[in-house]
């Protein structure tokens, strides 16, 4: 907070410029004024992000508003390039007439090891589903291992020999590795990174910037359930559900969509933020609305019910195996066919479509017939799914 | 999904809605207030306010238990937690909450032992497995929560632990409702009364704000249909010219309260002489501190507490968005300068603040909303 008395102060003194520029107006209606408020939070909304904090907090690694400024501000502020800069889960890289997609990802779940999956090949598929968002064929991967001191040699064999069965099922190779042990304390048993290559052959250009108004959203099938998996597994809820983490490679899934329809205009695997939070960065890249029904969204009873006792709301769930694309209207029908028509995409829905209004926000129709806003969220109630 | 989908029903809210809606009488402006930062949440994660005819505004009360912190008692858990060898812990809503210093995540980012616990059991687990440090739970909330924690302190007592005690701030409900009922600032015409708190005072306590004040009071559950339609009762209240306590939440709320919890509440807890809300000053018998019995749970005892007043920021207008008094996007720093990222104030931080739920959920623009229609 070393800053706080000028953030605040100049929020203070904007308030006065303009309260006294209303003034001179003839009185605004209580809707007016309320209009005008919000306006003048958009426009804060828009500023360059700012890191306030003098320290790292956990909110920095929830995938949600505080990462997006340390990323914005720390990161994409220092290495300022073209190809980082869209902010999609790989880099698109020419080389020599080639399209290539790269892409990385560090893996400290805790626990390491939940019903459906482990961290093994959760740092598999992650890095796989991040090359197959971005429309390419993934193809090999690296493996960097961070080992604390003291951890069994014989969970780690049962970790590798996951991400192997893991490789095999998506189809790619891991070609390179690293491994580096720490002292006892120094890390929570076994952290992972995975990088990976592809190639991106479909003659499309994915990107949350290209929906438009009128685009239809689809989300492959239920949602949440890897964050639920990974909370009820950790014990301290002394809640018991019959879940399992949704991860899989979604490469195969992807492949089929593209092959069926071309009016595929950006994909994402809705992993921490879960579904809410792409949302959002459709908004605010492409500069458009989107509006979804609560009714629509493919939602398990058990998450559902997990998620109503302990207040929290599947939108902003982690999962690790579900897709969310942005389609053109004509070709809607026909993307949802072909995601049906695969065992990963069998409950595929519709659930809400891109519209010209309000820019960079995302509405939701609740099933009780309001209507609200989904935000970011600023903070995750549930650190270290993936 | 059974209990919950019967209370999210659009068809019954339609209906409820063009009921409420013939109820008002024609120029007349109807403020009623929700006690509870629970139904604050409810009321904008649905949308309920869609519902509502332009003639009936929502007044968000002071029930939420981070909100009415003051800046000093948060100086004062921070102070604790710093002491050698102490393990802070705390529910998970206060670890955003500002004190002069920045929050609890600050401080634990900083190296201070501070951990979420979901129940003040909790706290117990952790001093077993800590027996060389101090665990202190930072307590709050209305009377929900100050069962759980009574509870929490005859447990350890009798298991003997010795490194256990409780920063109390539990506060009561009853002295807030009168002091904004006498408050002259505001003119309200109902209260949606709290259903949680209610679960454990019952509903007789709020008798004197129908019989002193002639306000009606319905005690609400916390689906949307529980408020609609105790926003339809309260409007029923009116129209027939009648000031009396109803329970809507039946199925939740005995009349005469759980005397159980009660009952653990005083041998535990005793009333404070004065105790200091966020916004709203000193309330006198407001809020519960720790029996002399129970002194060795006491962290206020145990531990030298700095006790000092700390002054809202001066930006800050919680006290009057706690009152009701200002809308939240009328206060000077809403939205701009205080987000739920970067919060000033308290209600800006809590789930149930009245600023965060409409930062989250009801910043919209109403006047564009279009319908949604997905074929």
């Amino acid at each position: 907070m070393t800053d706080g008395a000028t953030w605040v102060d100049e929020a203070l003194r904007e308030h006065e410029r303009e309260t006294r520029s209303a003034a001179g107006r003839a009185a605004a209606t209580g809707a007016e004024r309320e209009q005008q408020v919000l306006d003048r939070i958009d426009k804060a909304r828009r500023r360059r992000p700012k890191v306030r904090e003098e320290r790292i907090t956990m909110a920095h690694g929830s995938g949600g508003k505080a990462t997006r400024t340390l990323v914005e501000a720390v990161f994409v502020d220092a290495f300022s390039n073209v190809l980082l800069e869209p902010l999609e889960d790989a880099a698109q890289l020419h080389i020599n007439g080639s399209r290539v997609a790269l892409t990385t990802d560090s893996y400290v779940v805790s626990p390491l090891f939940f019903p459906g999956g482990d961290i093994g090949d959760l740092a598999v598929n992650g890095t796989v589903n991040d090359l197959a968002v971005s429309g390419a064929t993934p193809l090999y991967l690296s493996a960097g291992f961070i080992l604390e001191e003291g951890f069994p040699v014989a969970d780690l064999t049962r970790i590798v020999a996951s991400m192997k069965a893991a490789a095999e099922t998506a189809g790619v190779q891991v070609v390179t590795g690293d491994t580096k042990v720490v002292q006892k304390g120094k890390a929570d048993g076994c952290y992972i990174n995975t990088a990976g290559v592809g190639v991106i052959e479909h003659d499309v250009s994915l990107g949350v910037a290209n929906a438009q108004p009128g685009d239809v959203i689809i989300v492959s099938g239920p949602i949440g359930e890897h964050g639920v998996t990974i909370m009820l597994a950790r014990g301290e809820l002394d809640i018991e559900a019959d879940l399992e983490s949704d991860t899989a490679p979604l490469n195969g899934l992807i492949a089929d969509l593209l092959s069926a329809s071309t009016g595929v205009r950006a994909l994402r695997d809705a992993t921490r933020g879960g579904v809410a939070t792409i949302l959002n960065e459709v908004a605010t890249s492409a500069g458009v609305g989107v509006q979804v029904n609560e009714d629509a969204i493919p939602v398990s009873t058990i998450v559902r019910g997990a998620s109503e006792l302990l207040g929290i709301d599947p939108m902003y769930v982690a999962c690790e195996g579900r897709l969310v694309a942005v389609v053109a209207p004509d070709q809607a029908a026909a993307a949802l066919a072909a995601m049906r028509a695969h065992p990963l995409g069998a409950q595929a829905a519709v659930i809400g479509e891109v519209t010209a209004e309000p820019p960079g926000a995302v509405l939701l129709k609740t099933a009780f017939g309001g209507t609200r806003i989904v935000d970011l969220l600023v903070g995750d109630p549930l650190p270290r799914i993936c | 999904m059974r209990f919950v989908d019967e209370f999210r029903d659009a068809d019954k809210a339609h209906a409820l809605a063009a009921k409420i809606a013939d109820l008002c009488e024609p120029g007349r402006q109807y403020k009623l207030m929700e006690v509870c930062g629970g139904h604050t949440h409810t009321i904008y994660k649905h949308g309920l306010e869609d519902y509502l005819p332009e003639s009936i505004t929502l007044v968000h009360g002071p029930g939420c238990p981070v909100c009415v912190i003051p800046m000093g008692r948060v100086d004062d858990a921070m102070a604790l937690a710093a002491e050698p060898d102490t393990i802070m812990t705390s529910f998970g809503d206060m670890m955003r909450v500002p004190g002069s210093k920045g929050s609890f995540f600050d401080a634990k980012a900083a190296g201070t032992d501070i951990r979420m616990v979901y129940s003040p059991l909790d706290s117990l687990k952790i001093a077993r497995q800590n027996p060389d440090k101090r665990v202190v739970f930072m307590a709050i909330g209305f009377e929900t929560t100050t069962p759980s924690t009574a509870m929490t302190v005859l447990r350890a007592a009798a298991e003997g632990l010795t490194n256990f005690s409780v920063f109390c701030n539990h506060v009561t409900i009853i002295p807030a409702i009168k002091a904004i009922l006498d408050s002259p600032d505001l003119r309200l015409d109902g209260f949606i009364g709290p259903g949680h708190v209610s679960t454990i005072i019952g509903c007789r306590p709020y008798e004197f704000i129908a019989r002193d004040y002639g306000k009606p009071v319905v005690v609400a559950g916390f689906e949307p249909l529980d408020i609609l339609q105790s926003i339809y009762l309260l409007m029923l209240q009116l129209a027939e010219g009648r000031s009396q306590v109803e329970n809507q939440y039946t199925r939740v709320v005995p009349w005469d309260g759980n005397l159980a919890a009660l009952k653990a509440i005083t041998q535990v807890m005793e009333l404070r002489p004065y105790f200091e809300w966020r916004g709203l000053g000193f309330i006198s018998q407001s809020a519960m501190k720790m029996r002399p019995e129970y002194a060795a749970f006491d962290a206020e005892l145990l531990f030298q507490v700095p006790g000092v007043r700390v002054a809202d920021p001066k930006a800050c207008q919680c006290g009057e968005v706690l009152k009701g008094v200002l809308k939240p996007w009328e206060c000077k720093v809403f939205g701009t300068a205080c987000t739920p990222e970067t919060p000033i104030g308290t209600c800006m931080v809590s789930p149930e603040g009245a600023c965060a739920a409409y930062y989250n959920f009801g910043r919209l623009h109403r006047r564009r909303v279009v319908e949604v229609s997905i074929s």
